[in-house]
């Protein structure tokens, strides 16, 4: 029955399907021009937030309720947070001057490039097959229902979890180790560096002096 | 989910397209590094569409790890930033020529 509402349903979009769409991609490219354009630091990040909500909007459009949820929770709640703790910390919410360009001719030049970069994406949107590969290889996803067992819960998140601690678990590892260095190469990067023999008996003799 | 895949798709590469040319155009090093994550998140929706349009769980499961990357990847650059900035008093790119080899 699943199946045949989805085969229904791709034949001919509902209007609330292109209405969620349309707004959510209305509020992705806001937020995403409102990142490269203003001036303010904050502004960019809340610009990025707007961006990241509008993402997570067509993540739940898509079936994809689990990521939408970590998206707003680790992306939104703590990503952006750390963007706008350091911008705070470092004092450098002032306005910057976007005016003046440092490279002479490297503003057109980039958007000339990312211009023929994106018509080339269009243009195999418009002539090419989107989907060229094999479905159903890692497995297949079976939507968001729950079955009416509830000692064996389907839906996305409980496929989504089979499959990272079966199919996905050396990258499970690997991303464990990567977090691990990610931390300990903060903590190393936020220490002071140990001060030289030299400084240390400047700083002796200064006190010596003070008492 | 009833509107094509090729709607999501398009709408990934523009806003892949606004990351690069923020990248590319912008000199704090911060909003350097939120153009990184616009690019990182075009990447994600396009995973996603294509979970969708395959009818497979790997994608979303890729874009799980993507997240994970980026998080690593954002502690790690603004603490760069952070220790920069107390050497040098600023984060802007171009005052870093001296890191060049």
């Amino acid at each position: 029955m699943l199946h045949t509402s989805l085969l229904f349903a791709a034949a001919r979009p509902a209007w609330p399907d292109i209405l969620v769409f349309a707004a959510s991609a209305a509020v992705i490219l806001v937020g995403a021009v409102g990142v490269v354009t203003s001036r303010n630091p904050v502004h960019a990040a809340l610009s990025l937030v707007m961006t990241l909500f509008g993402v997570a909007v067509l993540f739940i459009e898509q079936q994809a309720d689990f990521l939408a949820a970590v998206q707003i929770i680790v992306y939104a709640g703590a990503i952006v947070v750390l963007f706008l703790f350091v911008i705070m910390f470092l004092g450098v919410d002032k306005r910057e001057d976007v005016e003046v360009e440092p490279l002479v001719g490297q503003r057109p030049l980039a958007f000339i490039v990312l211009s023929i970069t994106l018509a080339g994406v269009l243009a195999m949107a418009a002539t090419a097959h989107w989907v060229t590969g094999a479905h159903h290889v890692v497995g297949p996803i079976q939507g968001n229902i729950i079955a009416g067992n509830p000692a064996s819960p389907s839906g996305e998140p409980a496929q989504l979890g089979k499959q990272l601690f079966t199919n996905y678990l050396f990258a499970f590892e690997a991303t464990a180790a990567l977090l691990v260095i990610a931390v300990v190469g903060a903590v190393v990067l936020a220490r002071r560096p140990p001060a030289s023999p030299h400084e240390i008996a400047a700083e002796e003799a200064e006190s010596e002096l003070s008492s | 989910m009833s509107l094509s895949g090729a709607w999501y798709l398009g709408l990934a590469a523009v806003v892949f397209a606004i990351g690069a040319i923020g990248l590319l155009v912008r000199r704090n090093v911060l909003i350097m590094f939120m153009c990184i994550e616009l690019m990182l998140n075009a990447a994600n929706l396009t995973f996603v569409t294509f979970a969708r349009m395959l009818g497979d769980i790997g994608g979303q499961a890729l874009v799980f790890f993507v997240l994970v990357v980026a998080a690593a990847e954002v502690v790690v650059g603004l603490g760069i930033v952070v220790t920069n900035f107390r050497r040098r008093e600023t984060t802007v790119a171009d005052d870093l020529h001296s890191l060049k080899g």
